[in-house]
């Protein structure tokens, strides 16, 4: 049979010569399509008349039953019922055209293509730069700390207070992304911390490997602290793994108490959430409770921590869940089995 | 629209994959996409016609299977099925699920020449 059009006539020369029959399609060609989408290009175009030198029927029967197994490469429901035409691709724009696309699959010999079974993770790349990263920070013993959020919720202001109050006892090192400009690395360096500008251009995340190439010029020390500023963009860097040992969103009570319903995946990632901006509390309706109670119904594991960049108001527990997490971290580097005790605040007390 | 930079990943994966095994066209890329993944698959398809140009996988068909949610429910001590986040048990109608299926995004089978 040939393998193509499977019309039941072995298949042989390449001009076709064993073919002999008259060429009718005269069938409907009805595409049931669910979708939106219409761009299905048919890999079912054998160019009768030139390739194989005669006509071509499909030995339909009156009733329209039709039985060729072209390798269709569109996984539509497709009803043959009359008067369809091969060699045709649709096109999204509405044109037709009917010499376009893989010439000549009825080619005798030819296979009509092979079925691959490649069963591979499309975040494979980025997460082997994740888990590289990861791999290099923990052999420092240093926490790294990706946070997340949507433009403007405070986070340079959070980074910049934090080094601040913790630079004397620990080494911080910053990663900024932004779109453009390095005016976030500039307010980190004011503060005498080592900082990092990546410009992710038209990009709407930083990924992995921009992590990696930072991880080299900032050069961490051991037991130190990385702080990573995502790019600020509550959708994106959700999915996007950089080798961090925790992902911190942070939401400020200038934005809806209804956010973590509304852009679930960031919620869902994090493993800390700050509610910044507290010291503006008294002059908006922002119901805090409902917030949490929002955010625990996306991520029911998701700690939270009420903070104010400006006043300092939480700060301290911060530090705490940063200093326990260092200190486990150190236990972990040092062989021994993290006991979950508590807030062990204090890194140097580990060893 | 992180699912142009996806996009993109997957085109070489599935180039880097053509080298190996020595096809040059593909027809259709079969994908599997969790339902509660971090992927539209209508943007998806939207990036794929402009990365594929010029590619092996250009005028190639994208096939996309949703793979459906789940969580655990902390109340139920079970895995329920969930159709997004922040929904309620279908058992309890509580909302303690720890999602545990449906991030999926993954090249499941291609169609190549």
């Amino acid at each position: 049979m040939c393998t193509v059009c499977g019309c039941g006539h072995p298949a042989t020369n390449g001009d076709g010569s064993s073919h002999d029959h008259p060429h009718e399609h005269r069938h409907t060609h009805e595409h049931s399509h669910g979708d939106l989408r219409h761009t299905h290009e048919h890999a079912h175009r054998h160019s009768h008349a030139q390739e194989h030198g005669d006509a071509h029927s499909h030995n339909h029967g009156g009733d329209g039953a039709h039985d060729h197994d072209h390798a269709h490469a569109h996984d539509h429901s497709h009803d043959h019922e009359q008067g369809h035409s091969h060699d045709v691709v649709h096109r999204a724009d509405g044109s037709i055209d009917f010499g376009a696309g893989p010439a000549a699959v009825h080619a005798p010999g030819l296979s009509p293509g092979r079925t691959v079974r490649i069963v591979r993770e499309i975040m494979a790349k980025n997460n082997d730069f994740a888990r590289a990263n990861r791999a290099r920070l923990s052999a420092l013993g240093t926490l790294a700390l990706n946070f997340v959020s949507s433009p403007g919720s405070g986070k340079t202001s959070l980074l910049v207070r934090a080094i601040d109050d913790l630079k004397d006892r620990l080494d911080i090192a910053v990663v900024e992304g932004d779109q453009q400009t390095a005016r976030d690395a500039e307010r980190i360096r004011a503060t005498g911390a080592r900082a990092v500008q990546i410009n992710t251009g038209k990009g709407c995340h930083l990924d992995a490997h921009m992590v990696a190439h930072a991880l080299d010029e900032l050069a961490p020390e051991p037991r130190g602290l990385l702080f990573i500023e995502n790019v600020g963009n509550l959708i994106c860097p959700a999915g996007f793994d950089l080798g961090e040992a925790h992902k911190v969103v942070v939401l400020s009570v200038t934005e809806g108490e209804d956010k973590p319903l509304k852009y679930p995946e960031m919620f869902a990632a994090a493993d800390l959430m700050l509610l910044n901006k507290s010291d503006l509390l008294p002059h908006v309706d922002f119901d805090v409770d409902a917030c949490l109670a929002n955010a625990l119904r996306i991520n029911p594991n998701l700690q939270t921590l009420v903070v104010s960049a400006r006043t300092g108001e939480g700060s301290a527990a911060f530090y705490a869940w940063i200093e326990a997490r260092l200190a486990r971290l150190a236990d972990a580097h040092a062989g021994a089995v993290a006991p979950a005790s508590g807030n062990g605040v204090g890194a140097g007390g580990a060893e | 629209m992180h699912e142009m930079s996806l996009t993109e990943s997957l085109v070489a994966l599935i180039e880097s994959e053509g080298a190996k095994q020595g096809f040059s066209r593909v027809r259709t890329v079969k994908l599997a996409v969790g339902a509660l993944g971090h992927v539209d698959p209508e943007a998806m398809r939207f990036c794929f016609d402009a990365v594929a140009r010029g590619t092996i996988v250009e005028g190639a068909q994208l096939a996309v299977s949703i793979v459906p949610g789940t969580a655990w429910c902390l109340d139920c001590a079970r895995t329920v099925g969930v159709s997004e986040r922040g929904a309620a048990c279908p058992e309890c109608g509580r909302y303690r699920l720890q999602v545990n299926g449906g991030e999926d995004l993954r090249l499941e089978e291609l169609e190549v020449d």
